[in-house]
């Protein structure tokens, strides 16, 4: 199991942060590599269970299945179902924390993974990088 | 119940900033309304359950538990015994994160308590405010001014007494030394004291070849820790060493953490200083090369001097009759102070027959030997059949081999730095317990500071000295 942790600070009251994040069918406003996204069989975004079909910028394709969300905690989880990516058992959480000093906003972003042997470090840096931080940017 | 949720961001790493927060005591360097701070009983700032007992800076005394700590999570957490303010089940966390962006640190800080009806208000204010976010202020002050504990030490600029070639003691000079930031695993530490040995001596005469010259010299010190780089070791921790290499002469010093013992309240860094060599010597000649017994005669040469004092307090302690040389009537008084209940003047290295006196003829069954070349037929005529002979020291030159067969003796030249490699901590504790329990005696009767180390070694060449001798910082 591989796991990669991102963390990052928005410059941005959590409460406005989490209210683009928790949208489940979101991902086109907010990242820079999700052209399209839509909610399999017309189920809200916030049901748990539901899966977000999305286009990546490449053209790639993912499904992803909503596991938790709390608006509570700032938190959510997901699996991924297909990629292109190839990874397994994949479970990711994004959690927001408020940072009184500043009203900031601290982002923590990790997933865990199986992948093929030889390819842990590729997508260590895919995910992390590409993906996670890209975002938060 | 009041909740309090503060949290910043600290641009460190995880890493350096934990090592400060996890450190249960530290908060007196670095928060700004934090008075001095102690923890009870000894204990170490990260045992869970000690108890630091502090003021704060508008006078109000509180005592705080320390209830978890994961060096894992980076969390740890609190509460209060008691405190003159009217607060009731405060219990804290601090927790840690990491920020990979940038590679700082995400704080939170958050408790819960009661107070008062009606004073709500004023504690979130005063909790939240005046403590957490002047925290983080304080903290991220303190880490920007390279962790260090006290405005003093940024004007100090590093000093040290380096011997400028082999020789007498005109060749120590005090130079301005550059003082390494520490890398992993190494701590800079801020000398307030340092112990003067006999060993500096030979170094410094190039008798020991352990130096270059121009070299730094000294063997221990003890001080205050101002940078940390090293787990278990926070600015504002009290320390001491004693171990090579030589360079223990100066004012400022960076050292590895594995090397570096915490003190406990009761050791003040004067006795540390003075004592950590000597002390630690007299653990290990005492307990380890040869284990007195009650009943054994044990000759002690320079009774009155450093490590013969220590000796003579602890080998009477374990039940052992203490015979010793001595170069004059005052230094005998001393011993026979200290626990040495034969003292014999002699500024001739003659003693054996004085030693087979008091012994019904039978000799010394160990005898400790800092003399070396002068006094080895003595020695020989002065060991009990089956005795042991410890040369631990040599100065009046080295020894000849030596031949023990006619009294089926031993021989042992052990070296402290041998024995405290593997067992520092067992050393420098049973050395402290032994002087919290009034078995040894720090005997300090000259202080020169550290510009006059080549006065204090005229006077430790001239047997002018009795006691510890520790420069000052």
């Amino acid at each position: 199991m591989i796991k990669v942790y991102t963390s990052s600070v928005i410059d941005a009251p959590a409460d406005a942060v989490w209210a683009r994040v928790r949208d489940f069918n979101g991902l086109p406003h907010w990242t820079p590599f999700v052209v399209e996204s839509r909610i399999e069989e017309g189920q809200p975004a916030d049901r748990i269970g539901c899966v977000r079909n999305f286009r990546l910028r490449d053209g790639g394709m993912i499904r992803e299945r909503l596991l938790t969300l709390s608006d509570y905690d700032y938190q959510c989880s997901y699996a991924i179902l297909e990629s292109p990516m190839g990874v397994e058992n994949y479970v990711a959480t994004l959690k927001l924390t408020p940072v009184t000093e500043g009203n900031r906003t601290f982002a923590e972003w990790w997933a865990e993974f199986d992948c093929a042997p030889g390819r842990e470090q590729a997508l260590t840096e895919q995910i992390g990088q590409g993906v996670f931080q890209a975002a938060f940017d | 119940m009041i909740r309090v949720r503060r949290s910043a961001v600290i641009d460190a790493p995880i890493e350096r900033v934990w090592a400060v927060l996890r450190d249960f005591n530290s908060h007196s360097a670095w928060h700004p309304a934090v008075g001095p701070s102690t923890i009870e009983r000894g204990e170490a700032p990260d045992q869970v359950g000690c108890v630091r007992e502090f003021a704060l800076k508008d006078g109000h005394q509180i005592r705080e538990q320390l209830l978890a700590l994961s060096d894992r999570d980076h969390v740890s957490t609190y509460c209060i015994l008691d405190a003159t303010l009217p607060m009731r089940r405060y219990v804290a966390t601090v927790q840690l994160k990491r920020v990979t962006d940038g590679d700082r640190t995400f704080w939170h800080w958050e408790s819960t308590f009661d107070v008062p009806r009606g004073r709500e208000r004023e504690f979130e204010q005063l909790v939240g405010g005046q403590v957490y976010e002047a925290g983080f202020t304080g903290l991220a002050a303190f880490l920007r001014r390279g962790g260090r504990s006290s405005p003093a030490v940024r004007a100090v600029d590093a000093q040290g007494v380096v011997a400028t070639a082999f020789g007498g003691p005109e060749v120590l000079e005090l130079r301005r030394l550059d003082s390494m930031p520490p890398t992993s695993g190494e701590v800079r530490l801020r000398q307030t004291a340092i112990g003067v040995n006999y060993i500096d001596v030979y170094i410094r005469k190039g008798l020991y070849r352990m130096i270059d010259p121009p070299a730094p010299i000294g063997m221990e010190a003890a001080g205050v820790v101002v940078e940390s780089n090293a787990p278990g070791f926070s600015p504002g921790d009290r320390v001491a060493y004693a171990c090579p290499p030589p360079g223990a002469y100066a004012t400022m010093r960076t050292v590895p953490a594995a090397q570096l013992v915490l003190l406990p309240d009761h050791v003040d860094e004067e006795t540390a200083a003075a004592i950590m060599l000597k002390g630690m010597t007299a653990e290990y000649l005492l307990h380890r090369t040869h284990r007195v017994k009650p009943g054994d005669t044990v000759l002690v040469h320079a009774a009155a001097g450093g490590v013969g004092l220590l000796l003579c307090q602890w080998a009477s302690a374990l039940g052992a009759r203490v015979v010793g040389t001595v170069s004059s009537e005052a230094k005998a008084e001393l011993a026979r102070a200290n626990g040495c209940a034969h003292p014999i003047v002699t500024r001739t290295y003659s003693f054996a027959e004085n030693t087979k006196q008091v012994t019904g003829g039978r000799g010394a069954d160990v005898i400790y030997d800092g003399l070396g070349r002068e006094a080895a037929q003595e020695n020989f005529a002065a060991l009990a059949m089956r005795g042991h002979w410890v040369s631990y020291g040599q100065a009046t030159g080295p020894l000849d081999p030596v031949t023990l067969s006619e009294k089926s003796g031993t021989f042992s030249q052990p070296v402290l730095f041998h024995y405290t490699a593997d067992d520092l901590h067992p050393m420098a504790g049973r050395v402290f317990t032994a002087l919290r329990d009034g078995i040894l005696k720090a005997d300090i009767r000259r202080r020169y500071p550290l510009a006059a180390a080549a006065d204090a070694h005229r006077d430790l060449e001239a047997r002018r000295t009795t006691g510890q001798i520790v420069l000052l910082a």
